[in-house]
């Protein structure tokens, strides 16, 4: 099982100029937030279930940069349909990561479906995802950071991590828009 | 009749030119489907088909803050399903422009439509959605042009409604 939080981090470290980040609602937030601040990242605080077609939509409008979304097993449950929409609608550039920790962690750790028979490779698979696997330790991040810079998307990687609160580490501003302006100046050339 | 049904289609179609809207999002609904099929055929709007109204929100502000402008079109049935995703361009400031045809009023021949089609306007309103109506052909060009401009020209939500009246009340019959 994987430690979420150097797992972003780890991931993120030498990150090339051409990736711009996305994560979903809550700890996925804290945990890209974690890495340090950067301009080119940009994370929800709500809209639970967004994140996924708002990385669609911006990987579709910014062709020439590699996107990748770091979201949670929850934020990615309520939208599974999305899912299917990613796959009928390709993009090349999109890396979606779920870190599954089979919980809702920030509300007491309620069991997700993924805690019970539900499996989100299966579903990206089902839904028309070909590029999906499960990754469950270190030694595959290697395999991921090639996925995220090099392979055709869409790809979904489902990141099992282990299911424990961290401390939360706040985004530059908790206004939207001043996050959405600061995220999008890093666009302009 | 025909003729004029398809122009007024067309005047929506003129104003995505007009103002660069080159991604089109949608969950189908009948009065919609002149304007997707021009859509369709048009190489510089991409026309991605939903499986949730609300997917329609947060892709449209992916778009947006990756430099492109859209449109969601919706039936009044789907608006509901997009309340908390509305949080989203509310609280980015991003503009968020929604065409919605309208069920549940004019003539409507389904119960089922009604409560959804009465709460379009309420819940729209309720969620800071700047609400146009459209209830004449000959009103649409410049509603939605008015409703695209309002949505980028202050970064706000804004949605046309196009009424039954216009796009016509469906009798169904058995068998």
């Amino acid at each position: 099982m994987i430690e979420r939080r150097p797992f972003v981090q780890k991931i993120l470290k030498n990150r090339q100029s051409n990736l711009r980040v996305v994560s979903g609602l809550g700890t996925s937030t804290w945990d890209l937030m974690s890495g340090g601040d950067d301009k080119a990242n940009f994370g929800f605080i709500g809209a639970m279930g967004q994140a996924i077609p708002f990385a669609l939509g911006l990987a579709m409008a910014q062709p020439d940069l590699r996107i990748l979304l770091f979201t949670g097993d929850g934020d990615t449950l309520m939208s599974l349909g999305s899912i299917a929409t990613v796959a009928n609608h390709p993009v090349t550039n999109l890396t979606i990561v779920v870190m599954d920790n089979e919980s809702y962690v920030e509300t007491g750790s309620q069991p997700t479906a993924t805690a019970g028979k539900t499996d989100l490779e299966i579903v990206a698979k089902g839904s028309g995802i070909s590029n999906s696997y499960t990754i469950k330790n270190e030694k595959d991040y290697d395999r991921l950071i090639k996925t995220i810079y090099e392979e055709e998307g869409p790809s979904l990687v489902v990141a099992k991590c282990k299911a424990k609160a961290t401390p939360l580490v706040f985004p530059h501003s908790f206004d939207g828009s001043v996050s959405i302006n600061r995220f999008m100046s890093t666009f302009k050339s | 009749m025909e003729g004029a049904i398809k122009d007024w289609r067309n005047d929506i179609y003129k104003v995505f030119k007009e103002l660069d809207i080159t991604m089109v999002s949608h969950v189908p609904d009948a009065g919609h489907t002149p304007l997707i099929n021009l859509c369709e055929k048009d190489n510089e709007i991409d026309v991605v088909t939903l499986t949730t109204e609300q997917d329609g929100v947060g892709l449209s502000c992916g778009a947006f803050a990756g430099g492109r402008k859209s449109a969601l079109l919706m039936q009044s049935s789907g608006v509901g399903n997009c309340i908390n995703a509305l949080a989203l361009p509310n609280i980015c400031r991003i503009p968020f422009l929604t065409l919605v045809s309208m069920r549940g009023e004019w003539g409507e021949f389904v119960p089922w439509q009604v409560p959804m089609g009465l709460g379009t306007p309420k819940v729209l309103e309720a969620m800071d959605v700047k609400v146009f109506r459209a209830d004449y052909k000959e009103e649409v060009g410049s509603t939605v042009d008015a409703a695209a401009r309002f949505a980028f020209n202050t970064n706000r939500s804004a949605a046309v409604l196009l009424s039954q009246k216009m796009i016509g009340a469906k009798q169904f019959k058995n068998g």
